[in-house]
């Protein structure tokens, strides 16, 4: 083979895989969570359905990540035999420490996000945005942009295998194509604040 | 691209200001500010630089004095801002008739500043900065605008978002029209500021237009703005309407 096209296809594959390895790093910094958690202990092995950590208050606002108290109305002691459990039990329940859980899905200020229309008015499931997070075993590190702050998984290509996309999707882009299905589309202003 | 509202399927927001009622005490000044997360004004800030959504005006008509408060109209038959915005940062939302200004969409021309015969508009000429701790009291339900945009009133949109949500947990699609009041309304003391639905037929709002005693500021621009004021002294309506002699 001419030695050209094999120094062009060497050259293309190492641009392409620092691209695709070294780049996102560069962009983004991960910040692991402050506790392990696995969805999947909750949902399968404990039978317990999304809305039952997840709530909407009475003013029909959501409420998001739970708060140490209703962790703790199951975690007085502990459930598991788990060593992060463990450490739950001990480090934050029984000081009354809240962990600061890192949120993937936190919007940027100007967006304005109502989950009470999306998911009592029009039905969908949480899976339709945040993927298959209630199934997984571990919390990945979240993805913080190191210029704006954002999360990635608002903010920038989803961090799915290969940089390929992962199922829902929380960014502007994934947004805009569910309301433009449901002609929903009406001004900036909807979303916007 | 201006797009008129769908007549009855969505709201058509507006207000309606009586002027007899108006002492001009600025009660929907500060509720404005409170609201939208409008920074008190920096040192040296004057009429022109500092930032109000809405102003109360004190008119001389010759004999009682009249107080004018003055926000964005809401025009929708012809809207400048919108026509001259290079952008796309302005629009006119067919869902609520609310002019809708997207700040991170403006580059700070302020040719629509100029277009606005209402002068309704105002430049950020700083960096939104609020004394330690009053951060504290910061809407959450608006964001507040960056240094070298324009903002304006947008009827409390803030509070149009909770109303949707709210209808919607009530069991609403959300989607239609929703009452809510803006701050200044709330606010107003005097009870001289109404808020409606202009495309309900059997609110207030639209009963208290329809009566005929209700006027547009310079109509004969043909701008069509939502927001209406009233007077019984004639003195006081050939001050502030704009009108041309017959």
């Amino acid at each position: 083979m001419d030695r050209g096209v094999l120094v062009f296809g060497a050259g293309f594959a190492l641009a392409v895989a620092a691209g695709w390895l070294i780049l996102p790093g560069v962009f983004y910094a991960k910040v692991e969570q402050p506790l392990a958690f696995s969805h999947e202990a909750h949902t399968q092995t404990g039978g317990m359905a999304c809305e039952d950590c997840h709530g909407f208050r009475d003013d029909g606002s959501f409420a998001g990540i739970p708060t140490l108290e209703q962790c703790a109305s199951c975690h007085a002691e502990a459930v598991g035999t788990t060593e992060s459990e463990r450490k739950f039990v001990e480090e934050y329940v029984k000081l009354g420490r809240e962990p600061q859980w890192l949120v993937y899905s936190r919007q940027p200020d100007n967006a304005w996000f109502p989950h009470a229309p999306h998911v009592k008015a029009a039905g969908l499931p949480c899976e339709s945005c945040h993927g298959d997070h209630g199934q997984s075993n571990s919390l990945r590190p979240l993805e913080v942009n190191r210029i704006s702050g954002y999360s990635r998984d608002v903010m920038g290509r989803p961090s799915g295998p290969l940089g390929l996309r992962r199922a829902g999707g929380m960014r502007m882009d994934d947004c805009v194509r569910c309301h433009a299905g449901a002609d929903l589309r009406h001004s900036c202003l909807d979303c916007h604040k | 691209m201006i797009r008129k509202n769908a007549e009855g399927k969505h709201a058509r927001y507006g207000m309606l200001i009586d002027l007899d009622r108006c002492d001009g005490c600025g009660a929907c000044m500060v509720a404005c500010a409170v609201e939208n997360n409008i920074p008190p004004g920096r040192p040296g800030a004057n009429a022109r630089t500092g930032l109000n959504w809405i102003k109360v005006h004190r008119i001389e008509t010759g004999g009682r004095p009249a107080f004018l408060p003055i926000m964005c109209q809401q025009c929708e038959d012809e809207t400048p801002c919108v026509e001259v915005c290079p952008q796309n940062a302005v629009e006119l939302d067919p869902a609520t008739g609310v002019v809708g200004q997207i700040p991170q969409r403006c580059l700070g021309c302020r040719y629509c500043v100029t277009a606005c015969p209402y002068h309704a508009r105002v430049f950020n000429w700083g960096d939104p900065e609020w004394p330690a701790g009053m951060e504290k009291t910061l809407n959450p339900l608006v964001s507040p605008r960056m240094r070298g945009v324009v903002e304006k009133c947008n009827f409390c949109h803030g509070r149009w978002h909770a109303a949707r949500e709210k209808a919607a947990a009530d069991g609403s699609t959300g989607n239609g029209p929703v009452n809510y009041v803006p701050a200044c309304v709330e606010a107003c003391p005097a009870g001289a500021m109404a808020f409606g639905d202009l495309n309900d037929p059997d609110s207030a709002l639209t009963r208290a237009v329809a009566a005929g005693e209700a006027f547009r500021l310079l109509d004969l621009l043909q701008t069509g703005p939502k927001t209406f004021y009233k007077t019984a002294f004639a003195a006081v309506r050939k001050g502030v309407a704009g009108e041309r002699d017959a």
